[in-house]
């Protein structure tokens, strides 16, 4: 581990900070404003507060938070369907950790656990298809919730459950992919944003070619970025040094982990389960091709085909400003209820409740605010 | 949602595609039919109980070695 140790190096990142300082108050002299760089990965969100560069480098760059946690822009309407599928008879419903506590419009799912339901808590959807076939009395509904990073994983989950014959066991996808959503952001002339910051860990899926069309279609530069703080600084640093230039690429600074083609096997599996899907956004409505849903052929493995439920017309909380948030439009501070009647403790909005969430991330590490 | 942490294989196990990874000191089985076949002492990228990448040193080292030429000239000590 020597050599990812010295990634997390205090003399190199100190050193990267005094250099991105200098090159971001050269270019904001020049543009006669600060720089704005939107990031779309929550572990971003948390990795730029949390080692306080946001407020480092204030002065000079606005570093904003796009769609970039799954569970954030989970649609009201998508957790009120979850809630309903705790709800049912039969039904153990199995989610990861961060799903818990996101309120629908009239519950969520940690309320739903204290009023008896069964839910579960999985590490991964593998452990929820051990599970399934361990308890052949129950049917396990497995949350399906996540970016590219995240639906390859469930994708083989549902092999193995047919693979093993496992019949009682179903996901509930609320699937969302990256780039569709990107498409939404650079149109926004209020934004005036100069660069993204690409998510690592989604483009280790989808590659980085994927993201070409930022360059492309829109003229921004992008860099694919790792989640330790020299990474980000190096994204910086790039993202600056192609302001500065007059040039737009689309780089990759996480090249020991992101390939240009992505991974070939991952996007196969994603290929076999699930097919592209309008899907509802929170924040931004529907957005064209920009989900995934489970093939027919696999309809014995789509809790939607197993059972059916019934969910009132979503409603969304008073004062809520997630949604400007998730695109930028907003930081947390700008929101009336941010820190106040919305905090982590008795949270409103899922950005607040989301570990990856920007207002989470902010009330922990950026209060003082910009 | 998207966390995924670096891991070394210390136990592979071709029969069921999986390997145990050690990720600061925890140990953990994963899947790694993403990733084909792993040997022992590779970094794998593991998130939700399956190898997501491999993770390449010999890149690591490079984009290290850019860094000591982008900060030859920076001095460490201006920002406290």
């Amino acid at each position: 581990m020597q050599i990812l140790d010295r990634f997390r190096d205090p003399v190199v990142g100190r050193a990267l900070l005094v250099k991105v300082t200098e090159q971001a108050k050269e270019v904001a002299e020049r543009l006669g404003r600060r720089s704005v760089f939107m990031e779309v990965c929550g572990t971003h969100t948390v990795a730029i507060s949390k080692a306080g560069l946001r407020s480092l480098l204030s002065e000079y760059i606005d570093l904003r938070s796009g769609p970039g946690c799954p569970v954030c822009v989970t649609d009201y309407g998508d957790i009120d369907r979850m809630v309903a599928f705790a709800r049912t008879p039969g039904v153990t419903l199995g989610t990861f950790g961060d799903m818990i506590r996101v309120p629908g419009s009239f519950a969520s799912l940690e309320k739903e656990m204290a009023a008896g339901a069964d839910v579960r808590i999985f590490y991964s959807p593998a452990d929820a298809v051990e599970y399934a076939r361990t308890h052949p009395d129950r049917h396990v509904v497995f949350l399906g919730v996540g970016f590219e990073t995240t639906a390859p994983g469930i994708a083989l989950s549902i092999l193995q459950a047919k693979a093993q014959g496992v019949t009682n066991f179903s996901v509930l996808t609320s699937h969302k992919l990256v780039p569709p959503a990107m498409h939404a952001i650079p149109a926004d002339p209020e934004l005036r944003l100069d660069g993204f910051i690409l998510p690592g860990h989604a483009t280790a899926i989808v590659g980085r070619n994927a993201f070409q069309f930022v360059a492309d279609q829109y003229n921004l530069p992008a860099v694919v970025t790792g989640f330790e703080t020299t990474d980000i600084l190096d994204c910086l640093h790039n993202l600056l040094d192609q302001l500065f230039q007059g040039q737009v690429r689309v780089d990759n600074g996480y090249s020991r982990v992101v390939k240009d083609e992505g991974n070939v096997r991952a996007q196969a599996l994603m290929e076999q389960l699930f097919e592209v899907a309008d899907v509802s956004w929170r924040g931004f409505g529907v957005i064209p091709a920009s989900g995934m849903v489970i093939r027919p052929e696999f309809a014995d493995f789509n809790a939607e085909k197993r059972f059916t439920v019934n969910i009132p017309e979503p409603r969304i909380p008073k004062g809520c400003r997630c949604g400007d948030l998730l695109k930028g439009k907003i930081n947390p501070h700008e929101c009336r209820l941010f820190g106040t009647a919305c905090t982590p403790v008795n949270p409103i909005g899922p950005c607040m409740v989301s570990s990856e969430g920007a207002c989470a991330a902010y009330y922990q590490y950026d209060r003082r605010g910009q | 949602m998207c966390v995924a942490v670096p891991g070394k294989v210390i136990e592979v196990n071709p029969a069921d595609n999986t390997c145990i990874v050690e990720v600061f000191g925890v140990t953990r089985r994963i899947n790694t039919i993403m990733v084909g076949e792993v040997e022992l002492g590779e970094y794998l990228i593991a998130h939700t109980g399956f190898a997501i990448e491999k993770l390449d040193l010999e890149e690591a080292m490079i984009r290290l070695k850019l860094w000591e030429e982008i900060l030859s000239y920076a001095d460490p000590g201006q920002v406290s």
